[in-house]
């Protein structure tokens, strides 16, 4: 427990567990804050930090564990109950009615009335005061999205601050801010701070939560790792809280790392100076035959970003891309299909299974994509591809006509790699394949992995779980702040000299 | 050199001024640009007719014979600005006007029959907005339903025309306050002053400013703390009420309730709501701009049967002007818009 224990708690979570359908988000956390701080919440996504705030607004029902808003219980059923408390949130995506003038969002529900209805004299008078306290210059009539999102999200402080906010929760709120914007925001945060407001303050940027912060809570898995003062949390300690460092019973899976990987030919893909505007700076990356390679970073570090350029999900704006040696524009995802990629998403749900077609349909969704759309898949070969994967990766249950939404995360993440493997691709991209699913099928897909790769197959490998990048790939791209930074031989590193790599500071963007 | 920059400094005043108005009214400019297109029709029908379309008479039989049509854009404005629509307000015209004028027939007496009216009208907008707020129906669907429920009981009601004979209801219509050539009937005032509360309600109101935030965006009301829910279903109740009222309307109007009234007349009210400057999208509109709408319907209408030609003309224009203000709009939307 931190040492300033006489000042009272506004907020006080204590035992908060929160479960969903297979998951327990959130299991049995504890989570404070102080008039006048700003506390940082930190951990990799899945970690349970959304979780917790939405416990804190009224979003979730929490389903054991108490919680204290300025010494009172408190059971939020609406964010308007947690408002009425003087709990606001500012979202990375702002929350805001672009449609409406600066000022009316500013005071919506707390429009001054005067006899007739609305008095919107006073009303844009109110909502021009509250800015003025922030420094926030803006012709409140104008319209909300005629505004850049750093002044949008100003603009969103300053509601917080109609309805007296004693607690305002910023959830990534920097994340499309440019450097001078941050500034500004931050100094905004420092006086709502030294005014007694309690923020809690939420971003993946690392250099930013030791700029603002005064304290920092860690969260992994749902669980609380540790609350610090910032000034005792180096910042390599933090990314190893962060990361965690179990020794699970992985270990044993693969050499699949020291594994030796002839790199005199042709890489399979090779891309330079790859970069777009607002999503990657510059990444350098190149794959050759049976290698595997690790994308390491921190969430935001623009792992996801680069494999959707070299996919085509997305087009780069700068840098070059060789397929097999030729120079190529991937120009979408079929494109890429054609020469020989597949992409399984991070967004399993989203991107990737169809919840309501069978297990089987889902798998050869990806033959029949490559084939056209015309051209039938025979039963017999549909079944003999079903059969085949269902067997090698271990689906459970066994049965290929259950709807895919039915099957656990990590059964479905196996249809996918499924589906993708029946492709018959040469380079195969992982996108977080194993977050969010169970030790087992964790040590299915490695091994499937593994396994492919020595039999010549090329694979770029994306997890936030250092542990198993190192395990798997033979070479690690290191990701940070939306550039790769450098590249590891994974037999010659350990986790801690990867960490090490990851949260050194300098070279970063915000020094 | 200091001389292009003089010049220059001005300019961009007025640039800046341009743009300062841009950003607070931009969403004013479709409702703008129908006042023109109005007011240019009118005056072209004037200088085509040799002077004898812009009468006193003929402007007040305008509104007149397109009460129920502007009492009808009312709902439908609320409805559209939270990004929903209402397929049902032709039908419970047509039925509520059949049940009034049954009921009537029957020796029921007006003080009954009128509240009934307005009452079934809201009834049907309220199934609607439950369905489309707590069971999650699209408002298409859920209002496809009111429209065949609505269309249903006219017929059970009769089959047949049924005259009304009651002195409140043919007051309504056939009383002339005169004012010179000029002239309205106690319809023209409920439209008039339908639109005035509509107006009111829209500007002055938490609830009508609900309802724009609403449409621009459902799931930042919510978490703002907005009543969201009762707006949603409120809009399809005001919807159905002004049905109700246009089935009044259109009884005293043609002196007969009759089952297949209003057919067809749904999509006028989407059009003639539109063509006012609400964003089908939601989020933008006034009611206001929605009576402008409507008259510009009975313009062209009234400019056609001018002309002696096919009523089909009208359709197509109004389709025709319909294609313009979509683009329009989608221009204006873009232009604001600077982010993302």
């Amino acid at each position: 427990m931190p040492a300033d224990t006489d000042v009272p708690l506004i907020v006080e979570m204590r035992g908060i567990t929160i479960r969903f359908p297979g998951v327990l988000a959130l299991d049995n956390v504890d989570f404070s804050l102080r008039p006048g701080e700003i506390h940082s919440l930190m951990g990799e996504n899945g970690a349970g930090k959304s979780t917790l705030i939405k416990a804190l607004t009224g979003v979730y029902a929490i389903d054991s564990g108490s919680i204290m808003v300025s010494g009172e219980h408190q059971s939020f059923v609406t964010t308007a109950d947690a408002q009425a408390a003087g709990i606001s949130t500012v979202y990375q995506e702002i929350n805001l009615c672009p449609n409406l003038s600066v000022g009316e969002n500013v005071m919506l529900g707390h429009e001054k009335r005067g006899r007739f209805g609305i008095d919107w004299k006073s009303t844009f008078e109110e909502a021009e005061h509250h800015m003025a306290s922030l420094g926030l210059d803006v012709d409140s009539r104008s319209i909300l999205e005629s505004h850049s999102i750093a002044i949008q999200q100003l603009i969103a402080i300053s509601r917080a601050m109609v309805l007296d906010a004693k607690v305002l929760i910023l959830d990534e709120p920097t994340s499309s801010l440019d450097r001078g914007e941050v500034e500004q925001l931050f100094g905004v945060i420092r006086s709502l701070r030294d005014r007694g407001v309690a923020i809690l303050f939420v971003s993946h940027f690392l250099e930013q939560v030791y700029e603002i912060s005064d304290r920092i809570t860690v969260l992994r898995n749902g669980q609380l790792v540790g609350e610090h003062l910032v000034e005792e949390l180096p910042r390599d300690a933090l990314v190893a809280e962060m990361i965690g460092r179990e020794l699970d019973d992985l270990t044993a899976i693969s050499a699949s790392a020291g594994r030796e990987v002839d790199r005199t030919g042709t890489p399979v893909l090779r891309a330079a100076g790859l970069g777009k505007r607002g999503m990657l700076e510059s990444a350098d990356v190149s794959v050759y035959d049976g290698e595997v390679v690790g994308l390491a970073g921190l969430l935001g570090s623009g792992r996801t970003e680069l494999v959707r350029l070299l996919y085509g999900a997305d087009r780069p704006d700068t840098g070059e891309i060789d397929v097999a040696g030729v120079r190529q524009r991937v120009q979408s995802p079929r494109h890429a299909m054609a020469r020989g990629m597949a992409f399984s998403s991070e967004n399993r749900r989203a991107e990737g299974v169809v919840s309501d077609l069978t297990v089987a349909e889902n798998m050869i969704l990806g033959i029949q994509a490559q084939r056209g759309w015309l051209r039938r898949v025979r039963k017999s070969e549909q079944d003999a591809v079903v059969g085949e994967y269902m067997e090698a990766l271990g689906v459970r249950p066994a049965d290929p006509t259950m709807p895919a939404g039915n099957l656990s995360g990590g059964n479905q993440q196996k249809v996918l790699l499924a589906r993708w493997l029946a492709t018959a691709p040469e380079l195969l991209i992982l996108d977080e394949p194993t977050r969010g699913i169970d030790v087992g099928a964790k040590a299915d897909i490695q091994r499937k992995v593994a396994e492919l790769s020595a039999q010549g197959l090329s694979v770029i490998f994306i997890s936030s779980e250092l542990e198993e990048v190192l395990r798997i790939a033979q070479r690690v791209v290191v990701m940070r702040d939306r550039r790769s930074i450098g590249e590891l031989e994974s037999s010659k590193v350990n986790l801690d000299h990867l960490i090490d790599y990851i949260a050194h500071k300098e070279g970063s963007v915000l020094q | 050199m200091t001389a292009v920059e003089t010049e220059k400094a001005p300019r961009n005043a007025v640039f800046a001024g341009i743009d300062t108005f841009v950003n607070r009214h931009a969403s004013v400019l479709p409702t703008v640009a129908a006042a023109v297109i109005l007011s240019v029709l009118l005056v072209g029908a004037n200088i085509r007719f040799d002077g004898r379309f812009l009468t006193p008479g003929n402007i007040s039989a305008l509104l007149l014979n397109n009460a129920f049509l502007m009492v009808l854009a009312v709902g439908m404005t609320f409805v559209i600005v939270t990004a929903g629509i209402d397929l049902s307000v032709g039908s419970v015209m047509g039925f509520t006007g059949i049940l009034g004028a049954s009921m009537l027939s029957g020796g029921v007496p007006a003080i009954v029959v009128i509240p009934t009216m307005l009452v079934a009208g809201a009834l049907i907008g309220l199934l609607i907005g439950v369905l489309v707020q707590y069971f999650n129906v699209q408002p298409f669907i859920a209002s496809l339903a009111g429209l065949f429920l609505g269309r249903g009981l006219a017929y059970v009601v009769s089959l047949n025309s049924i005259r009304v004979e009651d002195p409140v209801v043919l007051w309504l219509q056939t009383t002339r306050f005169r004012l010179g050539d000029w002239y309205i009937t106690p319809t023209g005032i409920i439209a008039l002053v339908v639109v005035a509360i509509g107006a009111l309600v829209m500007q002055y109101t938490r609830f009508g400013r609900t309802v724009y935030a609403v449409g621009g965006s459902e799931s930042s009301a919510e978490l703002m703390g907005l009543k969201v829910a009762r707006t949603k279903v409120m809009v399809y109740v005001i919807s159905g009420l002004c049905g109700g009222l246009a089935g009044l309307l259109l009884t005293a109007f043609s002196g007969a309730g009759y089952p297949r009234y209003g057919i067809g007349t749904e999509l006028d009210v989407i059009a003639t709501v539109v063509i006012g400057g609400t964003l089908l999208a939601g989020g933008r509109g006034y009611v206001l701009g929605s009576m402008i709408g409507v008259f510009v319907f009975a313009t062209i209408t009234t400019i056609i049967s001018f002309m002696g030609a096919e009523q089909s003309w009208t359709h197509i224009i109004v389709g025709g002007l319909l294609l313009l203000f979509i683009v329009v709009q989608r221009a204006i939307v873009a232009r604001t818009s600077r982010t993302g």
